[in-house]
């Protein structure tokens, strides 16, 4: 088991043919993930490899079945290709672009509730289940099949701890990036509850930031139903408040979103916290085999 | 991105949010002659910056005469303004904002923003006005008046009435605020706002209702569709490090530390920053190069990192997944050939192409320090700035 995609997840690329969509897509195929089509307007027919591209995702859904899409596309089209996919019957739709912009998320967000289907990201390096499928931009070889399921609003960050968990023998289940962004898809809360739900995850890495309250909220939900061990890690200790810390979503407001308070409640719910990234690996290590 | 006062409230005028009478003054001659065409006193004379707490700082004074007005201008513009969100370098006022006094019944708080946790906009309100909003929203909740608005449907007439009555306005002025806040939303959503904050609205002796303060931020993701909005973008409001970046799409936030920073990732840089805190040293700066970096991007990195005279480490935290470390290393070396490297240089590099990445910096035969992971890192660079 893993959660939400395995080595049968069919998967079509909005905008295969693009720099970005085209490398990734190559990158992913050659992981092993079951790409079965691509979307570019206007291409319908072409082929990018041995990918059929259809101009719709519409079109793409009837003619392959396939049930998850991994998006690519500018910022200014992100939010219409979301909507087209959801609107499609895709499932799980996984966000990479980043720069869309929030309010276009807002109305994305309202139009999602009426549809039944799950957003990854935006702003987001996208998911994996190591020796299955990898649907994101992440380095494939960094990661290793286990039973530790890994959820961050990063990237490169998330890299390094997924690096340092293979390199300390601890493979893992899944690994999700939920995005760096201010409104974004599915919630730590619900990954969390899949790793719950999921009989392969043994224990649960964490890894936010500065911003928001997701963190308070999740260690919240940990503390009354994860039973699975949880390290987590908080990135920004040394933020200066009000600037925007290169992700839309990692800014101190006022006196709200700084690390020491999402630390704290991380303690305060029973989370183990790592506060020091080079030894995140160590620790895990006490943690999950303790 | 931030804009000034006087230009957020010329924005609300188009938009028919009601603000007082008053113009923008870059000069003590121009402060008179805008306080001339106002009709009376007193005048409000405010120093315009990108930062709040003006008041407080001395940057808003009332005048009660024309010698005043151009006392409070001569003193006020080319003053060093330090507020709580200047930081203690404070911010060099080069603007003013001349405005008619108004009599003042009430001050209440008004704002608009995008609240994450609902991912919706909210209407945000408070008879608590002139106040920072935090401190009521931790002492007396009940005082916050909090609308969520559907952004399919837009704001509705009985929330409008929610917000209004919730002020407790007299009937008089309900209908005033109404559309005060109807026409608010309305320039919220036209713009891409991502705040747009009043703080305070006052209901004044004759029961209208002016925005006396207002504060705007857009979402830098959205400029691309406002472009008349960049001719608001106030150069002088930022770090000239930090413009020079923005060039080269490198997002670089200035600091008061010695250890500089290069990084791809922002979750990466900002743990990167913590670990030079962890090692006993103080980050000079955030600088994430970006998933998919070119080499002149690093070398341009690299080069306002070295010109910085107050970094005397640099610690480069790499993990290469879309960037690949050849590509990397080459931005580096070219960096190194024009700039030249006089202080201590801590490599670390991992991820995709890292061979490739180690064998340029080597064969540059550049006076780099590498370092094995990130505890390593961590340890060289603390024994570089001891």
């Amino acid at each position: 088991m893993s959660i939400f995609v395995n080595k049968d997840t069919k998967v079509l690329v909005q905008g295969i043919t693009g720099n970005e969509g085209s490398f990734h897509t190559r990158q992913c195929i050659a992981y092993g993930t079951n790409v079965v089509a691509g979307i570019t307007p206007g291409k319908g027919g072409q082929k990018m490899d041995e990918v059929p591209v259809f101009n719709t995702v519409q079109k793409a859904v009837e003619g392959t079945g396939a049930t998850v899409s991994l998006i690519f596309v500018p910022p200014a089209f992100g939010a219409d290709a979301i909507m087209e996919a959801a609107d499609a019957g895709v499932e799980l739709i996984v966000t990479i672009t980043e720069g869309i912009p929030i309010l276009d998320m807002v109305r994305v967000k309202k139009f999602l509730a009426t549809k039944n289907c799950r957003l990854i990201g935006p702003n987001c390096p996208g998911i994996i289940t190591p020796g299955e499928c990898k649907i994101g931009i992440m380095p494939g070889k960094i990661h290793k099949k286990g039973n530790i399921g890994v959820v961050s609003r990063s990237g490169t960050l998330t890299y390094e701890v997924v690096d340092q968990l293979t390199k300390m023998g601890m493979g893992q289940s899944t690994c999700i990036g939920i995005g760096g962004d201010p409104v974004n898809g599915t919630s730590f809360i619900e990954v969390l509850k899949a790793f719950q739900n999921d009989d392969e995850t043994k224990g649960i890495v964490m890894v936010g930031e500065i911003g928001g309250s997701a963190e308070e909220d999740a260690a919240l939900y940990i503390k009354k139903n994860i039973t699975k061990p949880v390290v987590g890690f908080i990135a920004g200790l040394t933020a200066p408040p009000g600037r925007r810390m290169g992700h839309a979503g990692a800014i101190i407001s006022g006196s709200g979103g700084t690390a020491a308070a999402k630390i704290a409640a991380f303690r305060e719910n029973g989370i183990h916290v790592c506060e020091n990234l080079g030894l995140i690996g160590q620790i895990c290590k006490d943690v999950f085999s303790g | 991105m931030k804009i000034h006062e006087y230009q957020a409230k010329e924005l609300f005028r188009k938009y028919n949010v009601p603000v007082p009478d008053g113009k923008a003054a870059f000069s003590v001659e121009a402060a008179k002659e805008i306080a001339a065409g106002l009709g009376g006193f007193p005048v409000v004379v405010k120093a315009q910056i990108h930062a709040g707490g003006r008041g407080k700082g001395g940057g808003v004074k009332l005048a009660f005469s024309m010698d005043e007005v151009e006392s409070l201008s001569g003193s006020i513009l080319g003053m060093t303004l330090m507020t709580h969100q200047t930081g203690p370098k404070g911010r060099l006022v080069k603007k003013l904002l001349i405005e008619a006094g108004q009599n003042i019944k009430k001050e209440l708080y008004l704002s608009l923003l995008v609240d994450r946790a609902t991912a919706s906009v909210v209407v945000m309100a408070s008879q608590d006005g002139g106040m920072n909003i935090e401190d009521v929203a931790a002492k007396t909740p009940e005082r916050i008046i909090k609308v969520q608005i559907d952004p399919l449907m837009g704001i509705q007439g009985y929330q409008l009435r929610q917000v209004g009555f919730g002020l407790d306005l007299p009937p008089t002025a309900m209908k005033a605020f109404s559309g005060l806040l109807s026409n608010l939303y309305t320039f919220f959503m036209a713009h891409d706002c991502s705040l747009v904050e009043i703080n305070p609205l006052i209901l004044t002796s004759d029961d209208r209702v002016l925005a006396l303060d207002a504060k705007v931020d857009f979402d830098s993701n959205a400029l691309y569709r406002h472009k008349d909005l960049l001719t608001l973008r106030d150069l002088d409001e930022e770090d000239p490090q930090e413009i020079e970046a923005s060039r080269y799409n490198l997002n670089y936030i200035n600091l008061d530390g010695n250890v500089g920073n290069i990084v791809n990732g922002a979750g990466l840089a900002m743990a990167t920053m913590d670990i030079i805190k962890n090692a006993g040293a103080i980050p000079a700066n955030f600088m994430d190069v970006g998933g998919g970096a070119s080499s002149e991007q690093v070398e341009n990195a690299f080069r306002i990192i070295l010109a910085d005279d107050k970094v005397k480490a640099v610690l480069v935290n790499i993990f290469g997944g879309i960037l690949r470390c050849d590509v990397f290393a080459q931005g580096v070396v070219a960096a190194a050939k024009k700039t030249g490297i006089r202080i201590p240089v801590v490599v670390r590099m991992e991820g995709t192409n890292v061979d490739e990445g180690k064998k340029i910096l080597s064969d540059a035969g550049l006076n780099l320090i590498s370092a094995a992971d990130i505890s390593d890192a961590a340890e060289k660079i603390a024994a570089a700035v001891r």
